[in-house]
């Protein structure tokens, strides 16, 4: 038993390991679907199970009861030994800087997700078939393969200071092109609100590669004859683009603006490399991530990541209506 | 054109793929493509708009590259891009130094985080994409009670931060003694993989026409038959771009390994995240280190790029 | 460096003992070279020779493991796990080193799922506090460490261990925060002496814009720390409140007794503005008065090095973040001043430290604790850190062990009687302040140019 728990610093070992669980995970998906589809007319919740079973099971194990107990606590107290009603609620409400902080996601949940979503469309629809298309796409992918702090590193790189004073060279690129026309170097990350959308580059900067990967695949499913016909009627360019491109891939487009708008929600790492969200930036994320794993606040923490669902309540309703729409049209 | 038109465009293009179901790759329009290709690019905006894109994305990786090659205090002194116009004027630029620091200076080998980073990526890609691909047919071709609400469901669990989950997960492996072990990290990264994959996957799901699923039925098949001979071939270039997706997310995980991980199994990223030094200070080796956790990423990338620029469902929607 | 050293050493000793095995066999032919595998470079560890009795009562330990979590990354991790040696050989335990930088979020995660390690290295009082009067999760130290640490530790170190009433976590090593980084070629350039008071400190900042007509901006200082971005600021005050409001008025402070907009700790908050918030004064080589906020504090010191900076305000740790071939000496390219009091008679000094937390009482675990709270400890580290950047408070150090200078004069402010040493406040206040409000409130200090009333306010308001 212990071999299959504690490899311990043996690469073989580790690697047999591996291949033991994926064979493992493999004989036992294939008992699972071998028993739903033995009966010769299995019933078909039994079938269903199989399908959606192990999935629904993980998931409930795994984020939903712990999501349930976090609603929990975010009625206790900061240890959760003691029962104390709406009062997280109330202090995150009543937070001096919280309407910031609510103003900030608001902020990011809107343009991160649109920006980062048109920018990919656009760069899929310009590169899509020319002759560097593997390359281009490749140099704007490049960013997805960076973690959240490593672009965030990068990031404070491109917006560093350095004042004009005496031998003292600028560092930070955005400030010497600034200087290369003449200007002064500017504190970015300190000009509000400007700081906030400097922030959302990064994130942009990283999902734009996702947003183009999806919807350059959609593009490309576009059926011809469509295309064909649109060309009859006299569209090209933006024409084409506006009233056949998006149209045509609308679905896909409100998956990936959903999937963009989850990741912006969630994501605290940004904040917290850049600016710790200090000078007005900070997030629902990052004072969930401060009150839970900083201050050791798992009730304010809680319910923090309560409201965060709560904000996404709009996006997962209107994800609903457009499912609807889509089954309709089915 | 209004939504309904996009609907008939989108049902148009079911019926095309019925049409061309032979999956064969070449198929009779591909010339002309190319041709109207040609043309589009001639437009002289959209090579500007892809060449400023591609520049734009392109610089902060640049420049991190290049100060990963700088000594230490060049790297306070002046900016990266210095280095060109200082480099042909022969002075000496390039150190090896942060490579060193990164690659060598550690009581534990780096190529034991690389075997780590490898050995739980390859179960955590494989494990949720083979389960979200098994819920995604369930919920988009299965007809069963509550299945609907059971998708909103599992869609809307996608907000759920990861990190609340951190202890209760924890708290069960550790009950369950097999906490720090490999088991707890795959299982982990497999079950916070679940609510996207099977939101997307469900996506492209979807889209394979209804009459090609429907055929198979009449010929008898069950569902378990469907999806592996209608179902799964279709998708494999989405399997293989969401495989990239999940692959990066894994594989660039600092908090799940953190936490659920040990000294024995802990990833690539882990390492990385000590190199700026206890306190804060070396950061300049992190550059370095920033691109030796890259390399693989890229590598599979570019080794599984070709599904991405083929389309999302192989064969089908060809003209 | 310092690590491939330990590797290496790891397999010097194992050569070593054959070497000694081979010699014993041959000790009649040959008694040429004796010490053949102890010339390693600058690492004295592996010959570093602790009494074993102390560990004796705990039982026959071989074979056992302790697990360690700490903060404490390469390279510094090395020289601690290298520490830890004496202690192997005596008992024959096996310590399992454990370093994140994240250790602070995930040790309450790892207490709270019920997998803790056996002994933390806490960074603070203020974690070793949450830990137990949210958790219950330490155990109190076993009267071995408390005999310790009464004998080798100031009765208010003990005190810092010590959560309502009950002694936990024995002090590790010490942090001296009280120094001014200068360069001691400029100061010979410039004439200048080493300011003996405080205003003998201003009138040579003065004294340095005068001379280069305002051209130079004599200190530099930056507070940006990631997420815990104005903690160094925050180290700035509590100095000034040591000197302008005295010892007392700092204790009542950080106990709360006082409120934290006091008009005397206001008045501190102003003095220390009279150099940080003058932009005559700062931020030499890096901007204005609000670049402060946004510089990170590891990068702060380095204008000095290039002339633009004279002055900088940093702990003794800052010692190792000095570039790589930068010489800390009083002759060197750098080297620290204590930060002057008001007069010469007093040297009120802002110290800090890590602490010892134990979740597991087995008799390997308690042995461990006895040993890193003994001088014996305390040399052994001393003995295996050849770069220097550290030092203790524990009175059995031997300071001719520390291996710079610096480290030496550490020590010295440390063991001088006329030295009233107080903790590090915002460790010791509650967190919501100390490693919340108080750290923003100092950021915005400067982004913002908030009055020091304001942000005082703004502090007391956020107590809890």
């Amino acid at each position: 038993m212990d071999w299959f728990i504690d490899a311990g610093d043996d690469p073989a070992h580790k690697f047999l390991l591996m291949l033991v669980a994926i064979a493992l995970f493999v004989v036992v998906m294939g008992l699972i679907l071998f028993l739903v589809d033995r009966p010769r007319n299995a019933p078909r919740w039994l079938v269903s199970l199989g399908f959606v079973g192990p999935a629904l099971a993980m998931l409930a194990f795994g984020l939903l009861y712990p999501g349930l107990d976090t609603i929990k606590n975010s009625f206790y107290n900061r240890n959760g030994s003691e029962f104390i009603g709406l009062d997280n609620y109330a202090t995150a409400f009543t937070e001096s800087q919280f309407l910031i902080v609510l103003g900030n996601t608001a902020l990011w949940v809107l343009v991160a997700p649109i920006t980062a979503t048109f920018l990919g469309l656009v760069y899929a629809v310009v590169v899509d078939k020319s002759r560097f298309e593997k390359f281009a796409k490749a140099l704007v992918f490049l960013p997805m393969a960076i973690s959240m702090v490593g672009a965030s590193i990068i990031w404070k790189f491109v917006y560093e200071f350095k004042p004009a004073q005496g031998t003292v060279q600028q560092t930070g690129l955005l400030n010497q092109v600034i200087v290369w026309f003449g200007g002064e170097p500017i504190q970015f990350l300190l000009q509000r609100p400007l700081n906030n959308f400097l922030l959302m580059v990064v994130l942009i900067w990283i999902q734009t590669g996702f947003a183009m990967t999806l919807l350059s695949a959609s593009i490309r499913a576009i059926p011809d004859d469509i295309v064909e016909a649109a060309r009859l009627d006299g569209l090209s360019g933006f024409g084409m683009f506006w009233r056949i491109t998006i149209p045509s891939i609308r679905p896909a487009l409100v998956v990936v603006l959903t999937t963009i708008a989850m990741t912006t929600l969630k994501s605290f790492d940004i904040v917290r490399t850049m600016t710790a969200g200090r000078f007005n930036t900070s997030i629902v994320a990052n004072e969930f991530y401060e009150q839970s794993f900083r201050q050791n606040n798992t009730g304010l923490g809680a319910a923090l990541a309560v409201l965060l669902f709560v904000i996404v309540i709009p996006v997962i309703v209107y994800n609903v209506r457009q499912m609807r729409l889509a089954e309709e049209v089915r | 054109m209004t939504t309904q038109s996009a609907g008939a465009a989108a049902t148009a293009g079911g019926t095309a793929v019925t049409e061309t179901r032979g999956t064969t790759r070449v198929s009779p329009g591909l010339t002309e493509r190319a041709r109207k290709a040609k043309a589009r690019l001639t437009s002289p905006w959209a090579s500007a708009i892809a060449v400023i894109i591609a520049v734009l994305w392109t610089i902060p990786t640049v420049g991190l590259l290049v100060t990963s090659f700088r000594p230490e205090l060049d790297i306070r002194r002046s900016g990266w891009w210095t280095v060109f116009g200082d480099a042909f004027a022969g002075e000496p630029v390039f150190s090896m130094r942060n490579y060193e620091t990164a690659l060598f200076e550690s009581s534990t080998d780096l190529i034991s985080f690389f075997v780590n980073s490898f050995v739980i990526t390859l179960p955590a890609v494989v494990i949720p994409i083979t389960i979200a691909l098994l819920a995604a047919y369930g919920f988009a071709w299965i007809d069963f009670r509550g299945r609907d609400i059971l998708f909103v469901a599992v869609f809307a669990l996608q907000i759920i931060p990861i990190q609340i989950t951190l202890i209760p997960l924890l708290r069960t492996y550790v009950q369950g003694g097999i906490n720090g072990s490999y088991w707890t990290i795959w299982l982990s990264h497999s079950i916070f993989a679940l609510p996207l994959a099977i939101f997307l996957l469900h996506n492209f799901m979807k889209d394979i026409p209804r009459s090609l699923v429907e055929a198979a039925r009449v010929d008898g098949a069950g569902h378990v038959k469907i999806f592996f001979q209608v179902v799964m071939p279709l998708l494999t270039p989405a399997i293989a771009a969401f495989g990239i997706f999940q692959f990066l997310w894994v594989w660039n995980d600092l908090l799940v390994a953190l936490v659920m991980g040990s000294p024995d199994t802990f990833p690539l990223t882990v390492r990385v995240a000590e190199m700026a030094g206890s306190r804060g200070g070396d950061w300049h080796v992190l550059s370095s280190g920033a691109f030796i956790s890259m390399v693989v990423p890229l590598i599979v990338f570019l080794s599984l790029q070709r599904y991405f620029v083929r389309g999302l469902l192989a064969g089908s929607v060809k003209g | 460096m310092t690590i491939r050293i330990s590797a290496r050493r790891r397999t010097l000793a194992v050569a070593a003992s054959g070497a000694a095995l081979a010699l014993s066999l041959t000790a009649c032919a040959d008694t040429g070279d004796g010490d053949g595998g102890t010339g390693d470079g600058g690492d004295d560890a592996a010959g570093f020779e602790i009494d074993c009795a102390p560990y004796e009562e705990f039982g026959d330990l071989d074979g056992t493991t302790v697990t360690v979590y700490t903060t404490i990354v390469d390279p510094e991790g090395a020289t601690q796990q290298a520490s830890y040696d004496p202690f192997e050989a005596c008992t024959g335990v096996t310590i399992e080193y454990e370093a994140s930088r994240e250790m602070e979020a995930q040790l309450p995660v790892r207490v709270q799922a019920g997998n803790p390690p056996d002994i933390a290295i806490l960074p603070q009082p203020g974690l070793l506090n949450t830990l137990v009067t949210q958790y219950d999760a330490v155990l109190p130290a076993p009267p071995q460490v408390e005999a310790n640490v009464d004998e080798g530790w100031h009765e208010s170190w003990k005190g810092y261990g010590t959560v309502d009433g009950t002694f936990y976590a024995a002090p590790l090593g010490s942090n001296v925060k009280s120094f001014v980084w200068y360069s001691p070629a400029a100061f010979e350039e410039g004439g200048y002496e080493v300011p003996e008071t405080w205003d003998d400190l201003l009138a040579l900042t003065q004294q340095i814009v005068d001379d280069t007509g305002g051209e130079i901006k004599p200190w530099c200082a930056g507070v940006e720390s990631g997420d815990a971005t104005g903690w160094p600021a925050t180290d700035w005050i509590e100095d000034v409140v040591l000197r302008t409001a005295g010892v007392d008025v700092y204790d009542q402070w950080y106990k709360h007794e006082i409120p934290f907009n006091d008009p005397q700790i206001v008045e501190a908050f102003d003095a220390a503005g009279e150099i940080l918030k003058n932009p005559d004064y700062v931020n030499g080589g890096l901007g204005g008065v609000d670049s402060i906020a946004t510089t990170p504090w590891t990068d702060a010191g380095y204008p000095i090095l290039d002339g633009n900076c004279y002055l900088h305000r940093a702990a003794n740790f800052y010692q190792t973040q000095w570039p790589e071939g930068t010489t800390v000496a009083e002759d060197g390219d750098v080297f620290a001043f204590y930060l002057p009091a008001e007069t010469t008679d007093e040297k009120p000094t802002l110290v800090a430290g890590e602490f010892i937390g134990a979740f597991n009482d087995r008799p390997e675990v308690q042995a461990f604790q006895t040993y890193l709270s003994s001088a014996d400890w305390a040399n052994a580290k001393a003995a295996a850190t050849p770069n220097g950047g550290w030092v203790s408070a524990n009175y059995g150090l031997d300071p001719e062990l520390l291996a710079t200078d610096f480290d030496k004069a550490s020590a010295a402010v440390l063991a001088d009687p006329a030295t009233v040493a107080r903790f590090d406040g915002s460790d010791l206040m509650p967190s919501e302040v100390g490693a919340g409000t108080f750290w923003a409130g100092m950021t915005e200090w400067f982004a913002r140019d908030l009055s020091s009333q304001e942000v005082a306010d703004q502090i007391e308001n956020s107590w809890p």
